[in-house]
């Protein structure tokens, strides 16, 4: 599959999950496990992807400077930092230890 | 802005970056989908997390469809902007001024998240090596930065947690890529609980 490919799916897909949100009845919100799974699964892809970018290379996990990156990124979200600064200072950190 | 820099720096092109911004419109797929793609994960497994991502936009337009009875065009407008932002606004706005609130959230985000993409964008494609500059940790970052407002409650740790276990022990056996599907796979006793 193409980047371009791939771009253009998930745009129809994303697209069609909003969508298919205006067309349902507003009763589905009254099925518990449907509100269930739709809050928690970003949690768990979330969090999967948190550990997968920043200890893993290909099929081998590794640890380097990505994952003090994320040390001050946690640090930083617990600190009620905003998005723009966590992600800036968790690249900086990366970078300057590579400096050196 | 993070994004535009992100998706370049995983080997988009700065139009490709600006298209999936335009077109997805909904972060946490956008950034999940170039992750996998520059990890060297399979592009299907890209889109399948980002559209396993965009799920909750679903549930958020069902609370919107009620709450702002739009009709004709303006559904459809409104279809795309329907994101977490957009939703938080016209839930908490007050009687009567919920579509101002709704489409004024997501107008404005949608412009800013757009011009950001390309700034981003542009200044990763000429900044040259995206480990050196630590844009590689940024990634991770960004993928906690969105996460930690949806920690709201145990039940939500806890499946973060699981998440995050079965995607470190999958890294080794499966494709990259297929790690963060399993991860996915932690709502289910949650979801099957009664």
């Amino acid at each position: 599959m193409s980047t371009w490919t791939a771009v253009l799916l998930t745009a129809i897909g994303c697209f069609a999950l909003k969508a298919l949100g205006w067309a349902l009845p507003g009763r589905v919100l009254e099925n518990d496990r449907v509100r269930r799974a739709a809050v928690l699964l970003p949690v768990a892809l979330l969090a999967g992807l948190v550990v997968v970018q920043a200890f893993s290379s290909g099929r081998s996990l590794q640890l380097d400077a990505r994952a003090v990156g994320l040390g001050v990124a946690v640090l930083a979200v617990v600190l009620r930092a905003p998005f723009l600064v966590v992600v800036v200072l968790a690249a900086t950190t990366a970078a300057l230890l590579r400096l050196g | 802005m993070s994004f535009g820099a992100i998706a370049v720096s995983s080997g988009l092109s700065v139009l490709q970056a600006c298209a999936t911004s335009l077109l997805v419109f909904t972060g946490a797929s956008q950034f999940a989908l170039v992750a996998v793609l520059g990890a060297g994960g399979a592009a299907v497994s890209g889109v399948v997390s980002a559209l396993l991502l965009g799920t909750r936009n679903s549930l958020y337009a069902v609370r919107m469809a009620d709450l702002l009875r739009l009709r004709g065009p303006r559904r459809v407008a409104a279809a795309q902007l329907t994101i977490d932002e957009s939703t938080a606004m016209a839930i908490s706005a007050p009687a009567g001024l919920e579509r101002t609130a709704f489409f004024a959230t997501g107008v404005g985000i949608y412009l800013l998240w757009n011009l950001g993409t390309l700034l981003g964008a542009l200044g990763a494609a000429h900044l040259g090596d995206p480990a050196r500059l630590g844009l590689d940790a940024a990634v991770p970052a960004a993928f906690v930065a969105l996460l930690a407002p949806r920690l709201r409650d145990r039940d939500a740790a806890a499946v973060a947690l699981a998440g995050a276990a079965l995607a470190l022990i999958a890294i080794p056996l499966v494709r990259p890529g297929v790690p963060v599907l399993l991860a996915g796979l932690a709502v289910v006793p949650m979801v099957l609980r009664r």
